[in-house]
C-alpha cells in the first residue's frame, strides 16, 4: 500500500479541469428515458442530472438497471426512449467520448499477449489522438501523470499480468485518467478489494475530485465510498426509485 | 553441397516469398492471438481454399480469386461476430467445412484439376511462386504493414478491450473487419509458402515464442517478426535441399523454436524461484524452527519452501 500512497503523495497538482464551464451545468441528463439493448429496455422512464463536480453513486439489487444506466451514458447500451444528453448533445450525436472516462468492473487487464502497464494506459490516450497521429511528447507525459495519479510509477513496465488483482484495477483507472476526462464513470470500483485498498481508493477519487472531476459510481456498498459521495441514487425494478443527496439517507 | 539456391530464379521467389509471409503473418497473428481467436486464419484459409479452385476451375489466376474469397469469408465472419444470432463459434465451423467442400467440389469439377493437385497449395511448395505471384505479395504486404503501422495502437486497443475500445468512440466494427481482411490478404501472400491449412501456424506460433520471452506487447511483436522471417526463410531453404514440402518444413522449425522458449522460460523461472528462495534466507534452522524437521543420515533436513536445508552453523547446504 505504501507505492499507492507514495504515488498520490507525488501525483500532479492540478486546478479545476474545466473552470471556464458553469460550476453545475449538467454534463449527463435523462428525461424519461428508456435504455436497453436491441429493442428491450432494462431502464424505463429514468430522469437523472449528473452536475459537474457531483459525485453520485447508483446504487440497487442486481438486474434493477443501475449498469444499463451507465452503459446508456457510455454508448454500449441504447437509448430507446426519451432523451439521453451528454455535455447538452443527445447521446446518439454525442462524438467527445474522451470526455467520458470509463472504469469497467474486471479484476484483470489485457488479452493473451503480454503487455505492460504503460501500454495499457496508453491506450486510454487514443480517444484523444486523431488516428494518423504520432505519440507526442504531451501524450506520454499524460500517460506518465495517470500512472503516477494510481501509485503505480515504479511498475510502468511490469507486465500487467504480474501485478495484483488490486494493482491491476489501479491501471483501469489510470487509462480512463489518460483522455483527461471530465466525468469518470465507474463500475464497482470497491468490490472484492481489501479495507486498506479501499481506503486507499477513497482518496485517490477525493484527489480527482479536487481536481474537478465528477464521477458516477455504481456500487453495492455505499458504507466504503461514504467521505467523497455527495448523493446517492437508487434504481430498482429498472427505475429510479430514490434521490438523496445525504449518503446517510439510503438504507 | 555446390549449388548455390540463389542462382535458381524459382528459389529467389520462394525465398522472396518467405521473407514477405515470416513478417507479415506474425505482425498480423499477434491480434488474433490478444482477441483469442488464433484459428480465425485457419478459417479463412479453408474459405481461401475455394476460391483457389475457383481459379483452376474458371483458368484464372488462383492466387487472385484467393484473395476475393478470402477477403469475403474474413468480413462474413465480422459481421457474423456483430450482428449474427448464430454464434461466431458455429459460423467459424461453417467457414472450415464450407470452406473445403466448395474447394473439392470446385476442383473435382474442372477438366484439369483433381483433389490430388490442392496438395501444393494445402502444405507449400517451393516450386509454385509465379512472377505475377511475386508482385501480388509485395503489394499485399506493402499494403498490410503500412495499415498495421498507422493503425497498431488501435488495433491494441480493440484486441486489448473492445468494450472500453466502443466506450472511447472507437469504431469497433470498423477496426474488427479491417484486421479480418488483413488476416485474409496475409493468408493469400503465404498460400504458395506455407500453404493454406497451416498459414495459421505461422500468425500464431512466433506469438507464443514472443509470449515466452517478452514481457509487453511490443517485445512479443518483435520477437514474433524475427523468428517468422527466421523460420520461413530456413524452412523455405531446407525444403530445398530435403526436397520436403515447405510448409510442413517451415512449421515444424517454428514448433521447435516455440519448445526451446517454452523450456527456456520454464527455466528461467525455476532460476529466478530458486534465487529469490536463497536471498530470503535470513534464518537459521534448528528444533522448533517452525520447518518440517526430516532425519537425513547423521543430521537433520529442515523442510523450507519445498527445499531441503541442512544447517551447519549459521548457514545450510542444500540436499
Amino acid at each position: 500500500m505504501t507505492g499507492f500512497l507514495g504515488g498520490l503523495l507525488t501525483g500532479r497538482e492540478k486546478g479545476h479541469r474545466h473552470a471556464d464551464a458553469p460550476p453545475d451545468a449538467p454534463v449527463v441528463a435523462l428525461r424519461h428515458a428508456d435504455v436497453g439493448y436491441g429493442d428491450r429496455a432494462v431502464l424505463t422512464g429514468a430522469d437523472f442530472t449528473l452536475r459537474r463536480g457531483e459525485v453520485v453513486a447508483l446504487v440497487g439489487p442486481n438486474g434493477a438497471g443501475k449498469t444499463t444506466l451507465v452503459r446508456g451514458v457510455l454508448g454500449l447500451a441504447r437509448v430507446l426512449g426519451g432523451d439521453v444528453e451528454l455535455f447538452g448533445v443527445p447521446a446518439d450525436r454525442f462524438k467527445e467520448r474522451w470526455r467520458i472516462g470509463y472504469v469497467p468492473q474486471r479484476n484483470s487487464v489485457g488479452g493473451a499477449v503480454p503487455s505492460t502497464v504503460e501500454e495499457v494506459v496508453g491506450s486510454g490516450r487514443l480517444a484523444r489522438r486523431p488516428v494518423l497521429s504520432r505519440t507526442s511528447a504531451h501524450d506520454r507525459e499524460v500517460v506518465d501523470d495517470a500512472i503516477t495519479t494510481v501509485g503505480l510509477a515504479d511498475r510502468r513496465r511490469a507486465p500487467v499480468a504480474t501485478l495484483s488483482g488490486g494493482q491491476q484495477r489501479r491501471v483501469l483507472i489510470a487509462r480512463a485518467l489518460a483522455s483527461e476526462p471530465e466525468v469518470l464513470v465507474m463500475d464497482e470500483p470497491t468490490a472484492g478489494v481489501d479495507a486498506a485498498s479501499q481506503a486507499s481508493l477513497v482518496r485517490t477519487l477525493q484527489r480527482l475530485v479536487a481536481q474537478g472531476l465528477t464521477l458516477l459510481i455504481v456500487t453495492h456498498e455505499v458504507a466504503p465510498l461514504a467521505d467523497v459521495l455527495t448523493r446517492v441514487v437508487v434504481v430498482e425494478d429498472g427505475r429510479i426509485a430514490r434521490d438523496s443527496r445525504r449518503p446517510g439517507g439510503v438504507p | 553441397m555446390n549449388v548455390l539456391i540463389l542462382d535458381y530464379p524459382f528459389m529467389q521467389r520462394a525465398l522472396l516469398a518467405a521473407l514477405l509471409v515470416g513478417v507479415t503473418a506474425p505482425a498480423v497473428g499477434i491480434y488474433l492471438v490478444q482477441r483469442r481467436l488464433a484459428l480465425i486464419g485457419d478459417g479463412i484459409g479453408h474459405v481461401a481454399l475455394t476460391g483457389v479452385a475457383l481459379g483452376v476451375l474458371t483458368g484464372r489466376a488462383p492466387v487472385l480469386t484467393a484473395l476475393v474469397l478470402a477477403v469475403a469469408g474474413a468480413t462474413a465472419i465480422e459481421l457474423i461476430r456483430a450482428y449474427g444470432r448464430a454464434s461466431a463459434d458455429i459460423a467459424l465451423a461453417v467457414m472450415f467445412y464450407g470452406g473445403i467442400a466448395g474447394g473439392v467440389l470446385l476442383i473435382g469439377l474442372s477438366p484439369t484439376g483433381t483433389p490430388a493437385n490442392l496438395s501444393a497449395y494445402l502444405f507449400g511448395a517451393i516450386t509454385t511462386t509465379s512472377d505475377q505471384d511475386v508482385w501480388v505479395f509485395a503489394a499485399l504486404s506493402v499494403a498490410v504493414l503500412g495499415l498495421m503501422a498507422v493503425l497498431a495502437p488501435r488495433l491494441f486497443a480493440v484486441s486489448n478491450d473492445e468494450e472500453y475500445a466502443r466506450a472511447s468512440g472507437m469504431n469497433v466494427l470498423a477496426l474488427n473487419t479491417l484486421l479480418a481482411v488483413l488476416t485474409a490478404a496475409t493468408v493469400v501472400i503465404s498460400m504458395r509458402i506455407v500453404g493454406l491449412l497451416l498459414i495459421s501456424a505461422l500468425m500464431i506460433i512466433p506469438n507464443a515464442v514472443g509470449q515466452a520471452v517478452a514481457g509487453s506487447f511490443r517485445g512479443t511483436l518483435l520477437t514474433a517478426i524475427v523468428v517468422g522471417v527466421g523460420v520461413s526463410v530456413a524452412g523455405t531453404t531446407v525444403s530445398f535441399y530435403a526436397d520436403t514440402p515447405s510448409g510442413a518444413t517451415i512449421v515444424l522449425l517454428a514448433i521447435g523454436v516455440f519448445l526451446v522458449a517454452a523450456a527456456g522460460g520454464a527455466a528461467r523461472t525455476a532460476v529466478h524461484q530458486r534465487r529469490r528462495h536463497v536471498r530470503a534466507h535470513d534464518h537459521e534452522h534448528g528444533p522448533g524452527c517452525g520447518h518440517e524437521a526430516l532425519v537425513h543420515g547423521d543430521h537433520v533436513d529442515y523442510v523450507h519452501d519445498g527445499f531441503r536445508h541442512a544447517p551447519h552453523g549459521a548457514d545450510y547446504d542444500e540436499h
